[in-house]
């Protein structure tokens, strides 16, 4: 029997753009052309003004660990606890969840506020999840 | 809405709580229902409105033989009943129907017939929190805490004193599920579920259902029990997505549903005999503390922990033992809602003495809805 799978996202219209970037190895983002408001998740239209001129552009990658758990159990299929899941604050303002890498799964090593920078975790040849590791320097 | 229009005039939960191995999540629906049927003297033909969540409205009414001409499906999560006490008055004071049932039930723990929960992977939900490992509420409902932790200075201990005293209140309860006392020292050592939350700040997964019956104040005073008013109500949602909170320090549906119910009842926080903050985890209770206005959110943790909840302190508070020690099928709304009913009737298991408004708050999903109530006694 193969070993159980994490999660695979499923794209929809709305969202594929999204993780068209995460395989080309960036993080899109949407702005408001109308009112500026950057957002996420993705969707054609703006959840402030609603606007649908609203455009696709690269994040920066940067962030900050703006909280998370250290599941123990139940665990995830897919993961090995104890694992980490983390909400990661972007410098352009819209919040996701994420997994940190590169870092021990600890409270002592996962210290809020820790300077974050995306990754990029190929999944299958469709899906690439963004992920978060202690930023460099 | 006006407040003191409608009234709870049955109340109910299943015959047994805890495990319930011969008996299906739709039988416990009809179970609790009958009860609460009994409790007020009526017939099942006397039912004109109906409102469930999870279960359809159509199948629990099918079941039971109930012909409604008001019907309402909201399902938001474990709230969804404290939502469906908010419509049933609006409905009633509307002269849509005038008795009306409202139930939950879930084979939480037996898992017999109950219906799957599932995120589709094109979901929002799918695609963008289910791929970080998240896996049922323990992973995600306290997502927010170390960031609400960090802001207020809140701590481990005080988090942990929470389990403490609603433990203390289920020990005058016959039918909670756990009775034993225990320690601030004892819930820091229990095992480590999701950090910063271990068993014991977690709530527990049982079987069971409630059931209520709503009609006019005005019949209200035909009916065998002493009424229970609806004072005031408030209602809100927020997103499914715990990683898209407006905020961790506070919760937006808290923030709308709990004030609404204020002002409409016309109370000030003074005028609270009790309380019941729906417990899931830990945490709740600070986060509703501080959202409906009792006190600044740092003095939230300090309150519970200095003892200012629990029995015979100033504010009772989840005086069942609440979801961390008293039952928690999974929907626990209902059982917050029935232990209001139970203090304004005056027949709780660990009465407030007196007690003639009760505040009645929940939450749904992860922080995704809340409703809250405010029930009185007194017209």
């Amino acid at each position: 029997m193969a070993e159980p799978q994490r999660a695979r996202p499923k794209p929809t219209p709305e969202t594929q753009h999204f993780w068209d970037g995460t395989k080309a190895g960036e993080l899109r983002l949407q702005r408001c052309d109308a009112c500026a408001h950057v957002y996420f998740p993705p969707r054609p239209f703006c959840p402030s003004c609603a606007s649908r001129k609203v455009s696709i552009f690269k994040a920066s990658g940067k962030g900050f660990l703006y909280s998370y758990v250290i599941n123990h159990r139940p665990a995830a299929p897919g993961f090995t606890p104890p694992y980490a899941i983390a909400v990661v604050e972007l410098d352009e303002g819209p919040r996701m969840m994420s997994n940190i890498i590169d870092c021990p799964q600890t409270p002592e090593a996962l210290e809020l506020d820790m300077k974050l920078e995306v990754a990029f975790q190929e999944l299958d040849d469709k899906i690439t999840l963004p992920v978060f590791r202690p930023a460099k320097g | 809405m006006r407040k003191n229009q409608v009234a709870v005039v049955g109340a109910a939960e299943t015959t047994e709580l805890g495990v319930i191995p011969n008996a299906s999540q739709l039988q416990l629906h009809a179970d609790a229902a009958l009860n609460a049927i009994a409790d007020a003297g009526l017939k099942l033909s006397d039912i004109d409105g109906f409102a469930t969540a999870v279960e359809t409205p159509q199948q629990v009414c099918h079941y039971l033989g109930i012909k409604p001409t008001w019907v309402d499906g909201t399902s938001v999560g474990g709230c969804s009943f404290m939502l469906h006490v908010r419509h049933a008055a609006a409905a009633i004071e509307a002269g849509l129907c005038k008795t009306v049932l409202i139930t939950h039930a879930e084979s939480g723990k037996s898992m017999i017939g109950k219906l799957p929960r599932s995120t589709p992977a094109d979901s929002l939900n799918g695609q963008f929190e289910a791929p970080y490992g998240v896996y049922g509420p323990p992973s995600m409902f306290p997502i927010p805490v170390l960031r609400f932790m960090k802001t207020y200075g809140i701590t481990h201990e005080q988090l942990a004193s929470v389990a403490v005293v609603q433990r203390e209140w289920a020990a005058k309860n016959p039918r909670a599920m756990m009775k034993d006392p225990i320690t601030v020292t004892d819930v820091l050592n229990s095992r480590m579920i999701a950090y910063p939350f271990r068993l014991l700040q977690c709530c527990l997964v049982t079987d069971g259902g409630g059931a209520l019956i709503l009609t006019s104040a005005d019949r209200a005073r035909d009916f065998p029990r002493k009424p229970v008013y609806i004072m005031g109500t408030g209602e809100s949602v927020e997103t499914p997505m715990v990683s898209q909170m407006e905020t961790f320090n506070s919760s937006r549906a808290f923030k709308t549903a709990g004030p609404l119910a204020f002002k409409e009842a016309g109370i000030a926080h003074k005028d609270v005999d009790h309380l019941m903050i729906y417990d899931a985890f830990a945490h709740l209770p600070l986060f509703g503390l501080g959202d409906l206005g009792f006190m600044p959110y740092e003095e939230t943790g300090r309150f519970i922990a200095d003892g200012n909840t629990r029995p015979g302190a100033k504010l009772p508070l989840n005086t069942n033992g609440g979801g961390l020690s008293y039952m928690h099928s999974g929907m626990y709304g209902m059982y917050a809602l029935q232990e209001s009913v139970r203090q304004m009737r005056g027949i709780a298991p660990a009465q407030v003495p007196n007690a003639k408004i009760s505040v009645c708050h929940g939450v749904g999903g992860m922080f995704a809805a809340s409703g809250t109530i405010v029930f009185t006694n007194e017209r």
